[in-house]
């Protein structure tokens, strides 16, 4: 009966719905919820835009009508439909004196419009007014909104009145205001450059949501210029120390721990500025070491500080005692059954991997489960741990594995990135020349046209300019077995350009060179490639060029020439091309054809890729005509740069310097993430190129050209870092296995099964004891990732001790679990709500199950019945309660947060809620099951 | 820094969607319908972050919706799952044991709430107290 009063009071409310919007509006999101088809939806979306217009457009809309007008334009906005015409209506509002509207306002616009839009214009007056205003609640309306509307070009339209704001009365103003000025910063740090003093000042403010608050700015102030804040270390540092012993309000307690957010962003900043700084870093390792004491390894909030307390000790030179407890908490996570905490765990290997290499060994067969995870989050970050932990030992492994994933994927983003980390250390740690060319021809053929030109380049290169510097038979033998392998390549269908382009090229400088094939056999595959690909005209220009290098070699040795028919009708067919470029390459090799052996071999001596051509990059030769010129009372030349009176034009390019200090317009969507590993501002400047040997490549007119040249300063910069490890000792270290050190004992690489059997020998028989279900597939695999120092260390357990069985195994039994014990419920895992338990009832879903029943049942749809049916539950547990999962998980912690402690208020506040949305019509009756079935699924 | 907020059903439909980085409409549209392909059919013992573009996507079920965030690539992924989470609580107070219907017909007090608790895609205040008693302050004028 009381659900009856409650249903008749709901209705005497009238037009004015529950929820303080009218029934129109309820119905609106009503009629949507219920639409069966996107079609539908539209109909309704449109048919409210119509209304919509028509009603923004009557005069004397009372404001309350007004409010919700433009609500209901966001809501349209929200379905993905077009609401532009009413934005001017949302910016009218902010001019409003109410603040109810203003707001309404406020919040529209921010939600309608970008930055840029210009309806912007309109509004930053209103903004300046309400910064001014005496109500802190519409100064932080306007904040609000300057947080997502103000430009480079309007920030010093308030600047001035936010800064004054730092100092307003009202915490939550103050608080508005730093991030006003973070985000200012953001867009254009030149414009609060002179403000820094002002983010130390609040960093002391009284209330800790403003100092936690301005820990954002300074976060970035920091990672772009360390050295200026290096004396807040100490500051940072009791901060957090203070944090730790609870000194802020039990307020900021999250799950039981003080300030977490605070702690995680102070641990961020202070592992830059102990970044490489031994001072800096000693002064941390107090508050770190409690850190790793004190943290709830049980909640996830406590995980995520004991995380990023690892990723502060791999910035920082960390202390031995430190190394250890990061130590010990990876392998806390990498041991846990959650994927998050062995996301985490192994995202943590990855950082202190470079400090203590050691790390990974004793936790292999948690990285090799990792990595065979169905989880692709999980196997990606997996990846990037082996990527960071190759050697010349485990590369074939390593880069077999990525090359199998790379093939199995289809995301084209993750595929650039595999592939060129692939090439990577495949050009790094290389046992051998055959095997580099199969990797690249692997990854070539597999995601070609998602691989950096640099790529192809840089392999062109590496096989004309061979890699041993004196061994001459080495390259030879080299150039024949890539164009071996080409020629087995070339004739299967589909090669991406890039590679044909590689393919061509090596073909035509020496698919002829130690005689092995016919001149007439490589020109006719290169007359296939050109024929097969006919709309690529790189490739066919790439072809051409083949073809001519092909002839000239043979007309320079004196043979005779055949051109084959089909090259011929080429030539023909390309002397006609539409592609100037195309066309010009054919009349060069036409011209060729017919000059005698001298002249021919002065244009194209043989192999003449290598040759260092000098390019005048200063146009000296020009010097005496310029003198000419100043004398005869000429302008000398100003370079641009002067002339811009901007003179550190380099430093844009600098990777810090994200932003250009000047007012010019930015429209910047995502930033680019910083190339993991690649350096590659270097080809911004102008260095000069020591060798461009694509020069000959670079002449004849691609379009690239330029781009070219380019690229070749770059690749050049790039392997002069990589060539000691690339160059000769690993060469070495796969043909001589006797001088390889001992550490790459098995750097028998080449023959895996040798490292398997003497590094896996050991620890097996330690396994076998212990965990008799762990693949043998998975061991070999372990052995041969990480075989080379596993091998290593026991060497050098059996030299210093004689119990090698025991030490064995004390090195190993962290991840041997023998049973795999059924995993605690999973504090992430809210997915299922029927897997939770009885108490978290949804009376929701049990509506849900008896309309569902009712409508097979056919008759029973009384709604009282059904009230009544759900009543007792709800009278006694949470009712819909999206977080009724949640307090079935936190049981362990009770009164974690308070609306537990209130349920018995709350599940009448419930029913209310449950009694008024029946009463605007949604209910389970037979009139509009979808959107029940949308709502809860 | 987060790039974005989404609340979606598990159809799909968005029920809140805040941007702190400027995006064309078609954009969003595409963003949000690629965001609930990925994180719709995860399972559910999997990670709680999926790689997305150039950045990577936090997201946590609750009953029916699904919360996503987009956060820079280098953010520490717990806190930003815990942040959600923290959210959740604070819709749980405010409306006193949340349902997707309350996100539903409130979505602009959502959006209210959220201004509370990230600002310029940063968390902005992280005491659960301090920002219901702003929003209560908000109230009264209704």
């Amino acid at each position: 009966m009381e659900q009856l009063k409650t249903i008749g009071r709901e209705l005497a409310m009238g037009s004015q719905g529950g929820f303080g919007q009218s029934k129109e509006f309820l119905d609106l999101v009503k009629s949507i919820g219920e639409a069966r088809s996107k079609a539908e939806e539209d109909r309704i979306v449109l048919s409210e835009i119509d209304t919509l217009k028509r009603k923004l457009l009557e005069p004397d809309i009372p404001k309350r009508k007004m409010k919700e007008y433009i609500i209901r334009l966001v809501y349209i906005e929200m379905l993905g439909h077009d609401a532009s015409f009413g934005y001017i209506h949302a910016v009218k509002m902010t001019h409003d004196d109410s603040l109810l509207l203003k707001r309404t306002g406020y919040l529209a616009v921010t939600l309608f419009l970008n930055e840029d839009h210009d309806l912007i214009i309109l509004i930053v007056n209103t903004i300046q007014k309400d910064l001014r205003s005496d109500n802190y609640l519409v100064v932080c309306a306007a904040l609000n909104a300057i947080c997502r509307l103000i430009n480079e070009e309007t920030i010093p339209a308030v600047l001035p009145q936010v800064v004054e704001l730092l100092n307003h009365g009202k915490e939550a103003v103050r608080k508005k205001a730093i991030m006003a000025l973070h985000r200012f910063h953001r867009k254009s740090p030149s414009s609060v450059s002179h403000l820094i003093s002002n983010f130390r000042k609040r960093l002391c403010d009284n209330d800790p949501g403003v100092m936690g608050a301005t820990l954002c700015p300074l976060f970035d102030l920091v990672s772009e210029d360390v050295s200026s804040y290096k004396d807040l270390v100490s500051s940072f540092v009791s901060i957090l120390k203070q944090v730790t012993e609870r000194k802020l309000p039990k307020s900021y307690d999250y799950h039981q721990m003080p300030a977490p957010f605070i702690q995680i962003k102070l641990l961020k900043i202070l592992a830059l500025l102990g970044s490489g700084d031994k001072s800096a870093s000693e002064i941390m390792y107090m508050v770190l070491g409690d850190l790793f004491r004190k943290c709830d390894s049980s909640t996830n909030i406590g995980n995520a500080i004991l995380y990023e307390c690892i990723r502060c000790i791999s910035c920082i030179i960390p202390s031995p005692k430190l190394l250890e407890a990061a130590a010990d908490a990876i392998s806390k996570f990498l041991k846990s059954d959650s994927h998050n905490l062995k996301y985490m765990g192994i995202d943590g290997l990855g950082r202190l991997i470079k400090i203590s290499p050691d790390i990974a060994e004793q936790h292999q067969l948690a990285v090799i489960d990792c990595l065979e995870d169905p989880d692709d989050t999980l196997k990606r970050k997996t990846f990037e741990l082996l990527y960071k932990m190759t050697k010349s030992s485990n590369v074939e492994v390593i880069v077999d594995r990525m090359i199998d994933y790379m093939i199995s994927i289809n995301d084209n983003h993750y595929k650039t990135e595999i592939a060129s980390r692939c090439v990577e250390l495949a050009e790094q740690f290389a046992p051998s020349n055959q095997w580099f060319i199969q990797i690249m021809n692997k990854v070539f053929e597999h995601a070609g046209d998602l691989v950096n030109v640099k790529v192809a380049h840089n392999l062109m290169r590496l096989i004309a300019e061979g890699f041993g510097e004196e061994d001459d038979d080495a390259d030879s033998k080299l150039r024949l077995s890539a164009v071996e392998s080409y020629l087995q390549i070339i004739s299967e269908p589909k090669l991406p350009s890039l590679f044909l382009q590689v393919i061509s090229w090596v073909l035509g400088e020496y698919g002829t060179a130690d005689g092995k094939y016919s001149a007439s056999y490589i020109t006719g595959k290169l007359c296939d490639v050109a024929d097969a690909y006919s709309s690529d005209e790189t490739v066919k220009g790439y072809a051409v060029s083949a073809l001519m290098k092909i002839y000239a070699f043979e007309i320079a040795s004196g043979r005779k020439v055949d051109v084959l028919p089909e090259c011929q009708s080429l030539i023909e067919e390309l002397l006609a091309s539409h592609s100037t470029d195309l066309q010009q390459r054919a009349y060069e090799l036409q011209a060729l054809l017919s000059l005698d052996a001298r002249a021919v071999e002065s244009i194209l001596p043989l192999d003449a890729s290598c040759e260092d051509i000098e390019v005048d990059k200063d146009l000296s030769f020009l010097n005496g005509y310029i003198q000419q010129a100043i004398e005869s009372g000429a302008q000398p030349y100003i370079s641009e740069r002067e002339r811009s009176g901007m003179l550190e034009t380099t430093d844009y390019h600098s990777q810090d310097h994200h932003e250009v200090p000047s007012h010019a317009l930015r429209f910047e969507a995502y930033e680019r993430p910083k190339p993991a590993s690649v350096p590659t501002q270097a080809s911004t400047e102008l260095v000069p190129v020591p060798e461009p040997s694509y020069y000959r490549e670079a002449h004849q007119p691609i379009s690239t050209s330029s781009v070219s040249e380019r690229e070749s300063s770059d690749i050049k910069l790039r392997l002069d870092g990589v060539k000691q490890k690339w160059g000769r000792p690993s060469y070495q270290s796969s043909t001589s296995a006797s001088s390889t050190p001992p550490q790459a004992a098995n750097g028998t690489s080449s023959h895996p099964d040798v490292g398997v059997g003497s590094s896996s020998l050991k620890p097996r028989s330690s396994y076998e004891s212990k965990k008799p279900e762990i693949d043998p597939e998975k061991q070999r695999l372990a052995a041969s990732l990480f075989g080379g120092s596993s091998s290593s260390r026991s060497d050098r357990k059996s030299s210093s001790g004689g119990h090698k069985p025991a030490k064995g195994t004390a090195n190993k039994p962290p991840k041997e679990n023998p049973i795999p014990v059924q995993p605690p419920p999973d504090l992430l895992d809210f997915g299922e709500p029927t897997a939770t338990s009885v108490t978290a009832t949804d009376p929701f879903k049990e509506l849900e199950g008896l309309m569902d029943s009712s409508s097979q049942d056919g008759g029973s749809t009384d709604v009282m019945g059904l009230y009544s049916d759900a009543a007792p539950v709800t009278t006694t547990t949470s009712v819909d309660s999206l977080l009724s999962e949640l307090s079935d998980s936190s049981k362990g912690n009770p009164g974690i947060y308070q609306s537990q402690t209130s349920k018995g208020l709350n599940s009448k506040e419930a029913l209310e809620k449950d009694a008024l949305v029946r009463q605007m019509g949604v209910n389970p009756t037979s009139q509009n099951p979808t959107l029940f079935k949308d709502l809860l699924g | 820094m987060i790039r974005f907020i989404l609340l979606q059903n598990r159809q799909g439909k968005t029920r809140l969607a805040k941007y702190y980085v400027p995006l064309e409409e078609s954009e969003k549209h595409k963003v949000e319908y690629e965001v609930h392909r990925m994180v719709v059919n995860r399972d559910s013992k999997f990670t709680n972050f999926v790689e997305f573009r150039t950045h990577k996507v936090i997201y946590r079920r609750y009953a029916g919706l699904f919360f996503s965030l987009c956060v820079d690539i280098t953010d520490n992924e717990l806190a930003y799952l815990e942040c959600i989470h923290l959210f959740v609580e604070i819709l749980d107070h405010f409306f006193s044991n949340v349902c997707e219907l309350d996100l539903v017909f409130n979505f602009h007090k959502v959006y209210l709430i959220l201004d509370e608790f990230i600002l310029a895609g940063e968390l902005q205040e992280t005491s659960k107290r301090a920002i219901i008693e702003r929003m209560s302050e908000l109230e009264k004028l209704d």
